[in-house]
C-alpha cells in the first residue's frame, strides 16, 4: 500500500510461552504449554470447547494470571505485566464494544489512554475506520450497526493503537456463514498488510487451515500437535487430531511386514477367513516397523469407488455393502459396511456413476498407499 | 514434518504463586473494608439483640426468656393480634387484587393503562399516613360513618382497633399481590393453555385446572410478602393507638421499661423468626416457580382479549370501584391537609393553607431532616451496594459470597428490630473526644436507613452490573486503561442509571421509614417527617399538619418511584420489594 499510515509502523513481537500452566479449582485448563510464535506469524490455537485455547489466549493478554510458567514478548517476561501495559490489540468473541460510546469513541479509547494529542487521535481513528471499510460511520452507536460492522469496529479498535500483537478470540463465530467467509478473507488480507503477529483462537478447522501459518491443536489442556496447516492435516499426530481436523475412519490393525517403501498392514476387520491387507507408504508413516499394533486412519475423501468393469489392479481394496448414499452434487456422502460390521464413511468425488448404486448393493473401495495413515493406538485418556 | 509434542509432567506452581493468582490484593482490601462496615452495622446489632434474648445473666445460652414470652398473656395476645391482622390483610388484599389482576392481564379495554398505573399508586402512600386519612373517612365521626348513619341509621366505627389497622394495611399493601399475580398471568406460556383446551378444558375448568396452578406460586410469594410487611409495620398501630401487637410491644418495652429489658429483645426475636420464615418460604416458592416460564420456545400470551361496548365499561367500572376504595386514603389526606374545620360533617366546613405554612415555614426542620438523612443514606448505600455487587460479580477474593449474604440480611429484619439493635450497640458508644452518644446524633438515622434498605440498592446494583459483560472491562484493560480508569470510563457510565435507581429506592423508603425512626429518635428537633406525622397526629389540632406532611411524603415517594423506574431503564416496577 502506498500511503504511510501510522498503522504501517506496527512492530510485531515474538511471543514465547514457557511451561504455562493454569488450573480452575481442580480442573487443569492449560497443562505445561511451551511454544514460540514468530514475528508476523498468523498463529492459531485450535480445539474443541474446553480444550484450554481461550484460557491460553487470556493468559497471553494478561487477563488471567497463570498458575505457573512464563510469557515472554521479544524475550522479555511480561508474566507480571498488567494488560494495559502489554500493548496488544484484541477482538473478543462478542466484540465487547462499549455500548455507551460512538464508533469513533470506541476506536479512540486506547489512544486517549495513551495520551495521544486530539488532532492525531482524530486522524488515526479515521485511518483505522477506513482500513476496515467503515469510513463515515464514526458517529453511530454500536447498537446501530450490523453484526459484521460491529466486528469491523472491534478490529479497528484493536489495531488503531499499533499493537505488537493481535489476539482474536473466535471473532467470526457470531457471524452468519456467508459473512464469515468474507470476513475471513479480509482478516487474512489485513494481517498480511499490517504484518502484525496474530494469535487466533477457534474451534473451526476450516478457519484454522485457511488463515494460519501454523496451528497448535489443543485437547484437554494439552498441546497435541503443532505444525503448518498441511502438516497437521496430512500427518495428524493422533486419532484426536485426525478426527477433529477433517474427520477420518479408524480401523485397528497390525504391521505385518515391509517391502521397499510399502508397509503391509493387516486389518482386524471381516469375519477372519480372509484378513484384509493394506499397503501404506513407509515415508509417510515413519517410525513404524513390522509387529507394531496400529490404528489405520483413512480420510473419507481418500476412498475411491471401484466401479464394475474397471480392472481392480491395486491390492488396497476394501469390499463391503453400501448402506447409505447421500447425493450432494459434488460428492456422494456414503457409508459402507465392511464384513464384520464396521462402517466406513466415504466422500466419493465425481459421483455421477455411483449415484446409480442402490443402497444394499456390494461395492469395492480403493485407497492409495499414500492415503493410508498409521497412528499409534490411542492410550486411554488420563 | 510436524512436531509430535512430548508429554511431560507439569511443573507444579509453588503455593505462593497460586495464591497470588486467585486473590487480587486490591479486591481483598475492598472486601475487608466492606466486611468491617457490614460487621459493625449489620451483624453486630443483630447479634446484640440475639445475645440479650438468648443468654442468661451468666452468659449461658438459654431459651428461658423465650419460654417466658409464651407465658405472658399480653404477649400472646399481641402475637395473636399481629398474626391475625396480617392474615386478614392478605385476605382483603387478595379480594382486591385478584379480580383486578385477572381483568388487567386477560382483557384489553378502554382505560386499561390508567388502571395499571393507578393500581400501583397505593404504594406511594405510607400506611400510617393512610391511617390518619382513613380515620377521617371511616372513623367514629368520619365521612362514610356519618353517611351510613344518616342514610341507614347504623353507626359503625370501622377504624376501631384491629379493623382499622387491617383496612389501612390492606389498602396499602394489596398492590404487592396485584403486581406479582399480574406478572405471572402475563408470563403463562400460551401453548400450555392451548394444550389444556385441546384436552377438552375450557372456561372455568381451564382456569381452575391450568391457569391457577401456574399462577399459584407467584400469588403465594406476593401474599407472604404482604403478610410479612403487615406484621412488621408498626406505624399504623401507633397512629391508630393500638398497642397490643408485637411491634408496638417491642418498642414500648425498650423505650419505657428500658434498654436492658429482656422482654423487648425477645419480642424482636419472635418478629425476626416470623419474618425469616416468610422470606424463606417465599424464596423457596419463587425458586420453584420457574417451571411456569422456563420451557423452551415458550410463547407469551397474545395481547389481552379486546373488550368492547358494555363489557369494556363493566371491566373499567369494576376496576375503578376497587381502585376508588384503595385511593380513598390519598384523597382523604389531601383534603385534610387543606381543611381548617372538619368535624361531624361529610366534608370540611372551612379550608386553609395554614397547615402547609406550619410545615414549610414554622417548622421546616422535619422536611429538611428527612431530606438530609435520606440523601445521605442513599449515597452511602449506593457506594456500599455497588462495591459489593462489583466484588461479587468480578472480584477475585475468597468468601465474597459472605458479603452478599450479610448485606441481604436486613430484608428479613423488621425495622423495629434494626432500631433496637442499633440502640443496644451504639447507645453506649460516644463520639471520640465528646460525651455525645453516637445514638443521639443524626448519623444514627442515616446508618440505620442505609442498612435497612441496603438489599434494595444491592439488588439494583447487581442487575445493572449484570448487564455489563466482563469482556467490556477486559477490552478496556487491553486498550490500555488500568483498572480504576476502566471502571470510570466503561463500567460506571453503564451502571450509573441502575445504581442511581437503587439509590432513589433507598431515598424514598428512608423518607417514609417509621419503625426504625420511632425506635431511634431521642429529640424532636432531630426527628424526620415520619415521626413528626405521628407527633402531630396525636393532637386533634395537629392533624392538618400531619396530613400536609403526608402529602409531602406522597410527593417525595411518587417522584422517586417515577425516577427509579425511568433510571432502571425498563417499564417494570422497581418497587416490588
Amino acid at each position: 500500500m502506498g500511503e504511510a499510515t501510522p498503522l504501517t509502523r506496527i512492530r510485531p513481537v515474538e511471543v514465547e510461552l514457557r511451561h504455562l500452566h493454569r488450573r480452575f479449582h481442580d480442573a487443569v485448563a492449560v497443562h505445561d504449554l511451551s511454544l514460540t510464535i514468530g514475528r508476523g506469524e498468523f498463529f492459531t490455537f485450535l480445539g474443541p470447547s474446553g480444550c484450554g485455547k481461550t484460557t491460553t489466549l487470556r493468559m497471553i493478554a494478561g487477563l488471567l494470571p497463570p498458575d505457573g510458567g512464563e510469557i515472554l514478548f521479544d524475550g522479555r517476561s511480561v508474566t507480571a505485566t498488567p494488560p494495559w501495559h502489554r500493548n496488544i490489540g484484541m477482538v473478543f468473541q462478542n466484540y465487547a464494544l462499549w455500548p455507551h460510546m460512538t464508533v469513533s469513541d470506541n476506536v479512540a479509547f486506547g489512544l486517549v489512554e495513551r495520551r495521544v494529542p486530539p488532532a492525531e487521535i482524530a486522524r488515526r481513528v479515521e485511518d483505522a475506520l477506513r482500513l476496515v471499510g467503515l469510513e463515515g460511520l464514526g458517529h453511530r452507536l454500536p447498537s446501530q450497526l450490523s453484526g459484521g460492522q460491529q466486528q469491523r469496529v472491534a478490529l479497528a479498535r484493536a489495531i488503531v493503537v499499533q499493537p505488537g500483537l493481535l489476539l482474536l478470540d473466535e471473532p467470526l463465530s457470531n457471524l452468519d456463514a456467508r459473512l464469515r467467509v468474507q470476513m475471513r478473507n479480509e482478516l487474512v488480507k489485513l494481517q498480511r498488510q499490517l504484518g502484525i503477529t496474530t494469535i487466533y483462537v477457534t474451534h473451526d478447522q476450516d478457519e484454522a487451515l485457511m488463515l494460519s501459518t501454523r496451528i497448535a491443536v489443543m485437547h484437554r489442556g494439552r498441546l497435541v500437535q503443532l505444525g503448518t496447516p498441511v502438516e497437521v492435516y496430512e500427518r495428524p499426530a493422533d486419532v484426536f487430531v485426525a478426527d477433529f481436523l477433517g474427520g477420518a475412519n479408524f480401523l485397528p490393525g497390525t504391521v505385518r511386514g515391509q517391502s521397499g517403501d510399502r508397509l503391509v498392514v493387516a486389518l482386524e476387520v471381516g469375519g477372519g477367513d480372509d484378513p484384509v491387507a493394506l499397503r501404506a507408504s513407509a515415508h509417510r508413516n515413519p517410525g513404524f516397523a513390522p509387529g507394531d499394533t496400529v490404528t489405520v486412519c483413512v480420510r473419507p475423501e481418500a476412498l475411491e469407488l471401484v466401479l464394475d468393469g474397471r480392472p481392480a489392479d491395486d491390492v488396497n481394496l476394501l469390499r463391503g455393502t453400501l448402506r447409505l448414499a447421500n447425493y450432494l452434487g459434488s460428492v456422494l456422502a456414503s457409508e459402507i459396511e465392511l464384513p464384520g460390521g464396521r462402517v466406513l464413511r466415504a466422500q466419493i468425488a465425481h459421483p455421477r456413476g455411483a449415484a446409480r448404486l442402490a443402497e444394499g448393493s456390494p461395492v469395492t473401495l480403493r485407497v492409495g498407499p499414500d492415503d493410508v495413515l498409521l497412528l499409534r493406538p490411542q492410550a486411554p485418556p488420563d | 514434518m510436524s512436531i509430535p509434542v512430548p508429554q511431560q509432567a507439569p511443573a507444579r506452581a509453588p503455593a505462593r504463586i497460586r495464591w497470588r493468582a486467585s486473590v487480587d490484593p486490591g479486591h481483598a482490601a475492598l472486601a475487608l473494608a466492606l466486611l468491617l462496615i457490614l460487621g459493625v452495622f449489620v451483624v453486630w446489632p443483630i447479634a446484640a439483640v440475639l445475645r440479650v434474648a438468648l443468654t442468661d445473666a451468666q452468659g449461658q445460652v438459654t431459651l428461658s426468656h423465650l419460654f417466658r414470652f409464651f407465658e405472658n398473656p399480653l404477649y400472646l395476645e399481641s402475637l395473636a393480634n399481629s398474626l391475625l391482622a396480617g392474615a386478614w390483610v392478605v385476605v382483603i388484599g387478595t379480594v382486591l387484587a385478584l379480580p383486578l389482576a385477572f381483568v388487567v392481564a386477560r382483557y384489553d379495554f378502554r382505560g386499561r393503562m390508567l388502571v395499571v398505573t393507578l393500581s400501583t399508586l397505593p404504594l406511594v402512600l405510607p400506611p400510617f399516613v393512610g391511617a390518619i386519612a382513613l380515620t377521617q373517612v371511616f372513623g367514629r365521626a368520619g365521612t362514610m360513618t356519618l353517611l351510613l348513619q344518616d342514610v341507614v341509621g347504623l353507626h359503625v366505627n370501622i377504624m376501631e382497633g384491629l379493623r382499622g389497622i387491617i383496612l389501612a394495611q390492606a389498602l396499602h399493601f394489596f398492590p404487592f399481590i396485584f403486581l406479582t399475580v399480574t406478572a405471572a398471568l402475563m408470563n403463562v406460556d400460551r401453548s400450555l393453555e392451548e394444550m389444556g383446551q385441546m384436552m377438552g378444558a375450557h372456561g372455568w375448568r381451564l382456569l381452575r385446572r391450568v391457569v391457577f396452578p401456574l399462577v399459584l406460586p407467584a400469588y403465594a410469594a406476593g401474599a407472604l410478602l404482604t403478610f410479612v410487611k403487615a406484621v412488621d409495620d408498626i406505624g399504623t398501630p401507633f397512629i391508630l393507638n393500638v398497642k397490643n401487637m408485637l411491634g408496638p410491644q417491642a418498642y414500648l418495652r425498650i423505650t419505657t421499661v428500658g434498654r436492658d429489658d429482656v422482654d423487648g429483645y425477645v419480642i424482636c426475636v419472635i418478629m425476626v423468626v416470623i419474618s425469616i420464615a416468610c422470606v424463606v418460604a417465599s424464596n423457596w416458592i419463587v425458586a420453584r416457580r420457574e417451571y411456569a416460564t422456563l420451557q423452551t420456545g415458550a410463547r407469551p400470551p397474545e395481547g389481552g382479549r379486546a373488550l368492547t361496548g358494555w363489557r369494556s365499561a363493566v371491566a373499567f367500572g369494576a376496576c375503578a370501584a376497587i381502585l376508588g376504595i384503595s385511593l380513598l386514603p390519598h384523597l382523604g389526606v389531601v383534603v385534610m391537609s387543606f381543611s381548617r374545620v372538619w368535624s361531624l360533617t361529610y366534608l370540611p366546613t372551612a379550608y386553609t393553607l395554614g397547615h402547609y405554612a406550619e410545615i414549610f415555614l414554622r417548622a421546616p426542620r422535619f422536611i429538611l431532616n428527612t431530606l438530609t438523612y435520606s440523601v445521605a443514606a442513599a449515597l452511602l448505600g449506593v457506594v456500599v451496594a455497588a462495591a459489593i455487587a462489583y466484588l461479587l460479580q468480578r472480584g477475585r477474593v475468597p468468601g465474597k459470597g459472605l458479603l452478599d449474604a450479610i448485606a441481604m440480611m436486613p430484608i428479613a429484619l423488621p425495622g423495629v428490630v434494626i432500631g433496637v439493635g442499633f440502640l443496644r450497640v451504639f447507645y453506649g458508644m460516644t463520639l471520640p473526644g465528646t460525651e455525645t452518644s453516637l445514638a443521639s446524633t443524626w448519623a444514627i438515622f442515616v446508618l440505620a436507613y442505609m442498612v435497612r434498605r441496603l438489599p434494595y440498592a444491592l439488588r439494583a446494583s447487581h442487575a445493572a452490573l449484570h448487564q455489563v459483560h466482563g469482556s467490556l472491562e477486559d477490552a478496556a484493560a487491553i486498550a490500555g486503561a488500568p483498572r480504576v480508569r476502566a471502571f470510570r470510563r466503561v463500567v460506571l457510565p453503564l451502571i450509573i442509571g441502575g445504581v442511581t435507581a437503587g439509590g432513589v429506592l433507598i431515598f424514598i423508603t428512608a423518607a417514609v421509614e417509621f419503625s426504625t425512626t420511632i425506635t431511634l429518635v431521642s429529640r424532636v428537633e432531630q426527628s424526620p417527617l415520619s415521626y413528626a406525622i405521628y407527633i402531630y397526629s396525636q393532637s386533634p389540632l395537629g392533624r392538618g399538619a400531619a396530613a400536609a406532611l403526608g402529602v409531602v411524603a406522597i410527593v417525595i415517594v411518587a417522584v422517586g418511584t417515577y425516577l427509579a423506574n425511568r433510571l432502571s431503564g425498563r417499564g417494570r416496577m422497581a418497587f416490588t420489594l
